[in-house]
C-alpha cells in the first residue's frame, strides 16, 4: 500500500485537452474569446451533469444580456448625446415622470426574471445533486437496470479518501470511474468543511463533519481530470486536490483488480492515522476497507470508545423533552444529519423534501 | 472527536496571559519590515503634530467633537487609512498568485497567505466600506434634511470611536500575535478552538464585536435623526434619495447587526468556555453558524450598496441639471430591496445540500431583487435623458459605475441560479462578481461622493486633473484585475489558493496582478489629488457654497457649513428643496438671528474606545485581570458620563451674526466679481 506508481493504462490515456502551448495561446486571448474556448472547463466539461449546468450558465447569461446590452448602449448613448456641449439636444429640466416608461422599466426586468425563474425552478429540481441520474447524456437514455457506482467520500485534513463499498477498496487522492455509468457519491468530512468539486464531472457539494451529503454524477468523455476542495479548509488547502480518471468500463475493472491485488487494508487504526493533518499527500490505494468505516466517520465514532452521533441522538430523542420537541417519533436511528434537514428530527426519507417540486424522484430511499 | 478540554492549552500566565516574546513577529521578516515602516510613519506623524502644535486643535476640535460633519470626516479618514492596509493585502495576494506555480511556491507560506486574505476581506468590508458609508451618511444626512446635528451627537462620537477601536484591535494583530486564517466570515469548525487554537480568531471576534457596537449605535442614531429631525415641510416623500437610502441602510443595520453580535458571542462561548454551539460534538452544528452569519451577511451587502445608490441618485440629478426621474419608484425600489435583503441569505450556500425547493425559493427571491435594482438603473438613465450633463468627476464616477455595475449585477443573477452556482460557487468567478459590485458599486460611489461633497466639507473643489488620472487608472485597473478572474472561474479555478499546479492559469494571474498595479496608481493619484488640492485651495475655492448647481439643502449653506449648519431652519415645499428655493428666488435672511442651542464636545468616546481596546486585547490574550479592570472602567465611564449634565451650550447671537454677516459680504463680493 502507500504511494503506488500510476498504472500503465493511465499514462497511455488519450488527453482530451489541447496541447499545453495551444492552451496557453488560448489563455492569452481576451475574455469573450475564452468563454467559447475549450479551456473554460465549466462550459465544456466531460460529464453530462456539469454539461447541463454549463449550458444553464450560457442560457442565463444570454437571457440577462437581452436587457444588459440595451441598457449599456443607452447609457453610452445618453451620456454622449446629452453632454453639456451638445446644445442641439433637447433639454427638459422639469420632466421627471412618465407612467408608460415606468411600466416598461419595471416590467422588462420582471419578464426576464419570470423566464429565468421558470428555468431556475425546473433546472434546480432536475439537476438537484440528490436526484439519481436520469440519462447517460443528451442523446442516450439510461437503462433501468443500470446500477450506479457507489463512492463514499471523506474529506480529511487535507486529502480526499474514496471508499468503493461495492468493491471493498479505498484510495486517497485518486478517484476513478467508468464512462457512462452513474456515480452515486455520499460525502462527509472528518473535521472541517470542504467542498467536493470535479469541474469536468458535476457541480460541487459540501463535505461536512457529522453530516452526509450526496452527489449524483456521470462522466461521458475519458480523461485525467482534476478534482479539489473548493471551500477553504486551512493550512493544507492549496494541496488538497486529486486526479479523477474517467476510463472505459474494462479499464476500470482492471484498475479495481490491480488495487485488490496490491494489498493493504484501511482498518480503523489506519484511518485514524490517515485522518491526522497532512499536506500534499501522495496517492494511496488499499485492497481492503474496515466494514462500516464511512458510517463511523460520518457519525464521528471511528476511534474506540467514541459514542456515535446517531446513538447520541437516539438517546436524546428518547428523553421526554426531546420527544416533546420533535414532531415525528424516531422509528430508526437517525444516522448522521442530512444537510438538508439540520435538526435531530431528521426525516428518514428524503423524498418528502422533493414532493413540493411536483417531480417524481425514483429510488430516493436512504441507504443507511 | 476532540473537545476543547482535551486540547493541550499553552500555559497562561496570570500577568501576561498568553502573551510571550514569541507573540512578536520577530521571526517573520515581511511582517517585521511592515511593522517597522508603520512605526516610523506613526512616530513621524506624532512628531509633526507636536512640531506644529496641533495637539490642542486635534483634541478639542476633532477627536472630542460631537459635530456630525467632523465625525463624518473622521470616519472617511479612518476608511481611507484602513484602505491602504486592505489594499496592501490585496497586492500581496496578487503577487503571490502571479508567481506560485509548479515548483515555485511564491514568497508567502500558507500560514501568512491565509491571514492576509482573511484580513483583506475583514478590513475592506468592516473598516473601509463601512466607515466610508457611515462617514458620508453622517456628513450629508443632517445637512440634507436641514438639521443642526444628528439626534444623539454624543452617541455619534462614541459610535465613531468604537469603530476606530475595532480597527485598532484588528491592526494590533499585525504587531502582536497573528490574525485569523479562516476567511472573512470565520466559519466553524475551522474557526473553532480545535482547528484554530491561537489568538487569530479571537482578534477577529473582538475587533468585530467592538466595531459592531459602534455600527449599531450609529444606525439607531441616524434612523432617529431622519425620522425626527427633518426640516418643516420635508415629508418622507420629499426627502432626498440619499436620505432614503440612508434610512433603509440604517434600518438594515439595526435589524442585522445584532445577529452578527449574537453569532460571534456564541462562537466566543464555544471558544472560551467549551460550549458546543457550532462544534462537531455534543449536538453542535456548524451549519447553524453558516445560516446565522449570512442572515447578517446578506443584508450587509445592501447596507454597503444602498448609500452608494443614494450618492449616484444625487449626482445624476445635479450634473444632468434635471430632476431625478421617477422619484417615487426610486423610493419604492429602495424599500423593496431593503425587505428582500432578508429573504435571500441561503443563496450563499446552495451547495450545502439544501433541497431543490429550498434552493429554488432563495434563488427566485434573489432574482426578484434585480427588478428594483434594474428599475434604479433605468431611473438614472432617464434622468440623464434630455438633461445637460456636465462630466465633472462625480458624474464620471457615476457613468463608470453604471457600466460596471450592470455586469456585476448580471453575474450576480447568474450565480443565483443554483445549478450554475454549483459550478461557480467559491470560484474566482464569484470573487470577480463581488468585487465587481463592491468596487464598481460601493467604492466608485464613495469616490463619487467624496469628489461631490468635498467642496461642501472644506470650501474648495478637488483637483480635476489628478482626479481624472485616478479615475482612469481605477476603472481600467479594475477591469484588468477582475476580468481575468471571471475567466479563471469559468476555467474551474477556486479561490483562496496560495499555489497552483496548472501553469496555464499563470498569464491570467499576471494580468490580474498588473490590474492591481494600475489600481495602486489610481490610489496614488487620489492621494496626490488631495495634496495638490489642499495646496491650490485658493484657486479651487468656492465661496458660494453651491459649486455644482446643487438641488438639495446642503448646498444652501456655506462651505464649510458653520457649526450650526443653518442659522434658520429651512422650510421645505418641494423635492429638491434648494433647487426649488433658487427657482422661486428665495432670499437668504440677513437679520433676526438668535442664539443657537448646541451640544458640547466630550472626550468620553475616546476614553471608552481606549478602554474597549484594552478589554478586547485582554480577552484575546487571556489577560483576565486587565479584562476585568477595563470592563469595570467601561461601565464606570459610561455611568459617570450619564451624571454629567453640563453637556450643552448656546452659540451667542453675536457669533451667529458675525458668521452670517461674513457670509453675506462674501456672497455680495462674489456677486460683484461675477
Amino acid at each position: 500500500m502507500g504511494a503506488a506508481p500510476r498504472s500503465a493504462y493511465l499514462r497511455s490515456m488519450p488527453t482530451p485537452l489541447p496541447s499545453r502551448s495551444m492552451r496557453r495561446s488560448i489563455a492569452l486571448l481576451a475574455v469573450p474569446a475564452l468563454v467559447s474556448g475549450c479551456s473554460a472547463v465549466v462550459l465544456n466539461p466531460a460529464g453530462d451533469v456539469a454539461a447541463q449546468q454549463g449550458d444553464l450558465v450560457i442560457l442565463a447569461t444570454a437571457l440577462l444580456l437581452l436587457i444588459i446590452v440595451p441598457v449599456m448602449v443607452l447609457i453610452a448613448l445618453f451620456a454622449w448625446r446629452y453632454r453639456q456641449a451638445n446644445t442641439k439636444a433637447t433639454y427638459t429640466p422639469e420632466w421627471h415622470h412618465s407612467t408608460a416608461l415606468e411600466l416598461v422599466i419595471w416590467s422588462a426586468p420582471l419578464l426576464i426574471i419570470i423566464c429565468l425563474g421558470a428555468v431556475t425552478w425546473t433546472s434546480t429540481h432536475l439537476l438537484d445533486p440528490y436526484r439519481p441520474i436520469g440519462r447517460i447524456d443528451a442523446k442516450r437514455a439510461i437503462s433501468a437496470a443500470a446500477k450506479p457506482l457507489r463512492v463514499q467520500v471523506v474529506a480529511l485534513d487535507w486529502k480526499w479518501l474514496f471508499i468503493y463499498p461495492d468493491y471493498g477498496i479505498a484510495t486517497v487522492n485518486e478517484l476513478a470511474a467508468p464512462l457512462d455509468r452513474p456515480i452515486a457519491f455520499e460525502l462527509t468530512a472528518s473535521s472541517v468543511m470542504n467542498s467536493f468539486y470535479v469541474p469536468n464531472l458535476a457541480g460541487q457539494i459540501y463535505a461536512m463533519p457529522g453530516m452526509t451529503t450526496k452527489l449524483n454524477a456521470i462522466v461521458n468523455r475519458p480523461g485525467n481530470f482534476t478534482g479539489f476542495s473548493s471551500n477553504f479548509s486551512g493550512e493544507g488547502f492549496s494541496g488538497m486536490h486529486f486526479r479523477f480518471h474517467a476510463v472505459p468500463a474494462q479499464d476500470f475493472d482492471s484498475w479495481v483488480r490491480r488495487i485488490r491485488t496490491g494489498g493493504g487494508t484501511l482498518d480503523r487504526a489506519r484511518y485514524l492515522t490517515l485522518a491526522k493533518p497532512s499536506a500534499d499527500t501522495p496517492v494511496m490505494r488499499f485492497a481492503g476497507v474496515a466494514p462500516g468505516l464511512f458510517d463511523a466517520a460520518a457519525n464521528r465514532c471511528v476511534a474506540p470508545g467514541e459514542t456515535c452521533m446517531r446513538d447520541m441522538m437516539m438517546a436524546d430523542a428518547g428523553s421526554k423533552h426531546a420527544m416533546a420537541m420533535s414532531a415525528m417519533p424516531m422509528s430508526k436511528p437517525a444516522g448522521p444529519i442530512e444537510a438538508s434537514t439540520t435538526t435531530a428530527k431528521n426525516s428518514a426519507d428524503d423524498t418528502a423534501r422533493l414532493t413540493g417540486a411536483g417531480l417524481s424522484m425514483p429510488g430516493a430511499q436512504r441507504t443507511n | 472527536m476532540m473537545s476543547p478540554m482535551d486540547h493541550p492549552t499553552p500555559p497562561v500566565s496570570p500577568i501576561f496571559g498568553r502573551l510571550t516574546i514569541d507573540s512578536l513577529p520577530l521571526h517573520e521578516p515581511i511582517v517585521l519590515v511592515t511593522v517597522v515602516v508603520i512605526a516610523i510613519g506613526g512616530l513621524a506623524l506624532l512628531a509633526l503634530i507636536t512640531k506644529y502644535r496641533v495637539w490642542g486643535v486635534l483634541w478639542h476640535d476633532w477627536l472630542t467633537s460631537v459635530d456630525h460633519k467632523k465625525i463624518g470626516i473622521m470616519y472617511i479618514i479612518l476608511g481611507l487609512v484602513m484602505f491602504v492596509r486592505g489594499f496592501s493585502d490585496a497586492l500581496m495576494m496578487r503577487a503571490q498568485q502571479a508567481m506560485a506555480f509548479g515548483g515555485n511556491h511564491g514568497y508567502l507560506p500558507p500560514d501568512h497567505y491565509n491571514q492576509i486574505f482573511t484580513a483583506h476581506g475583514v478590513i475592506m468590508i468592516f473598516f473601509v466600506a463601512m466607515p466610508l458609508v457611515a462617514g458620508l451618511m453622517n456628513f450629508v444626512v443632517p445637512l440634507q434634511i436641514g438639521a443642526r446635528d444628528v439626534s444623539f451627537p454624543y452617541l455619534n462620537n462614541v459610535s465613531f470611536w468604537m469603530t476606530a477601536a475595532g480597527a485598532a484591535i484588528t491592526m494590533i494583530s499585525l504587531f502582536v500575535g497573528n490574525y485569523a486564517r479562516t476567511g472573512w466570515l470565520a466559519m466553524p469548525p475551522l474557526s473553532g478552538v480545535v482547528a484554530s487554537p491561537d489568538v487569530g480568531v479571537d482578534y477577529y471576534i473582538w475587533g468585530l464585536q467592538i466595531a459592531g457596537i459602534g455600527t449599531l449605535l450609529s444606525g439607531v442614531n441616524l434612523i432617529a435623526t431622519i425620522v425626527k429631525m427633518r426640516a418643516p415641510g420635508m415629508t418622507l416623500m420629499k426627502m432626498p434619495i440619499f436620505c432614503w437610502t440612508a434610512l433603509c441602510t440604517n434600518t438594515l443595520i439595526v435589524a442585522a447587526f445584532p445577529v452578527l453580535t449574537a453569532v460571534l458571542a456564541l462562537l466566543s462561548l464555544d471558544r472560551y468556555v467549551g460550549m458546543q454551539f457550532f462544534t462537531n460534538g455534543l449536538g453542535g452544528n456548524p451549519m447553524m453558524y453558516v445560516n446565522l452569519i449570512w442572515i447578517w451577511g446578506h443584508p450587509e451587502v445592501y447596507i454597503l450598496i444602498l448609500p452608494a445608490f443614494g450618492v449616484y441618485s444625487e449626482i445624476v440629478a445635479t450634473f444632468s441639471s434635471k430632476r431625478i426621474f421617477g422619484y417615487t419608484s426610486m423610493v419604492y425600489a429602495t424599500v423593496v430591496i431593503t425587505i428582500l435583503a432578508y429573504l435571500v441569505w441561503l443563496h450563499h450556500f446552495f451547495t450545502m445540500g439544501s433541497g431543490a425547493s429550498v434552493n429554488s425559493f432563495f434563488a427566485i427571491t434573489t432574482m426578484i431583487i434585480s427588478i428594483p435594482t434594474g428599475a434604479k438603473i433605468f431611473n438614472w438613465l432617464f434622468t440623464m435623458y434630455r438633461g445637460r450633463i456636465r462630466f465633472e468627476l462625480p458624474m464620471m464616477w457615476t457613468v463608470a459605475f453604471m457600466l460596471t455595475f450592470v455586469i456585476g449585477g448580471m453575474t450576480g443573477v447568474l450565480l443565483a441560479v443554483p445549478p450554475a452556482d454549483f459550478v461557480l460557487h467559491n470560484s474566482l468567478f464569484l470573487v470577480a462578481h463581488f468585487h465587481n459590485v463592491i468596487i464598481g458599486g460601493t467604492l466608485f460611489g464613495m469616490f463619487a461622493g467624496i469628489n461631490y461633497w468635498w467642496p461642501k466639507a472644506f470650501g474648495f473643489k478637488l483637483d480635476r486633473v489628478w482626479g481624472k488620472r485616478s479615475f482612469w487608472l481605477w476603472v481600467s485597473g479594475f477591469w484588468c484585475a477582475f476580468a481575468p478572474l471571471y475567466a479563471l472561474g469559468l476555467m474551474g479555478v477556486t479561490r483562496r489558493l496560495s499555489h497552483f499546479d496548472d501553469t496555464t492559469y499563470q498569464p491570467f494571474f499576471i494580468v490580474a496582478g498588473f490590474g492591481a498595479l494600475l489600481i495602486a496608481g489610481g490610489i496614488a493619484c487620489l492621494a496626490v489629488q488631495i495634496v495638490v488640492s489642499i495646496r491650490n485651495r485658493e484657486a479651487l475655492r468656492d465661496v458660494t457654497g453651491d459649486p455644482w448647481g446643487g438641488r438639495t439643502l446642503e448646498w444652501s449653506t456655506s462651505s464649510p457649513p458653520p457649526d450650526y449648519n443653518f442659522a434658520f431652519t429651512p422650510v421645505v415645499y418641494d423635492n429638491d428643496a434648494w433647487w426649488d428655493m433658487k427657482q422661486r428666488g428665495a432670499v437668504r435672511p440677513t437679520t433676526g438671528f438668535r442664539a443657537i442651542h448646541m451640544p458640547k464636545n466630550t472626550g468620553t468616546g475616546v476614553f471608552l474606545a481606549a478602554l474597549s481596546v484594552a478589554f478586547g486585547f485582554a480577552m484575546i490574550w487571556y489577560v483576565w485581570w486587565l479584562a476585568a479592570v477595563s470592563l469595570v472602567g467601561l461601565f464606570a465611564v459610561t455611568i459617570g458620563h450619564s451624571f454629567f449634565y453640563k453637556r450643552d451650550f448656546h452659540i451667542p447671537v453675536e457669533d451667529v451674526e458675525r458668521i452670517e454677516n461674513a457670509r453675506t459680504r462674501q456672497l455680495a463680493a462674489e456677486g460683484v466679481a461675477a
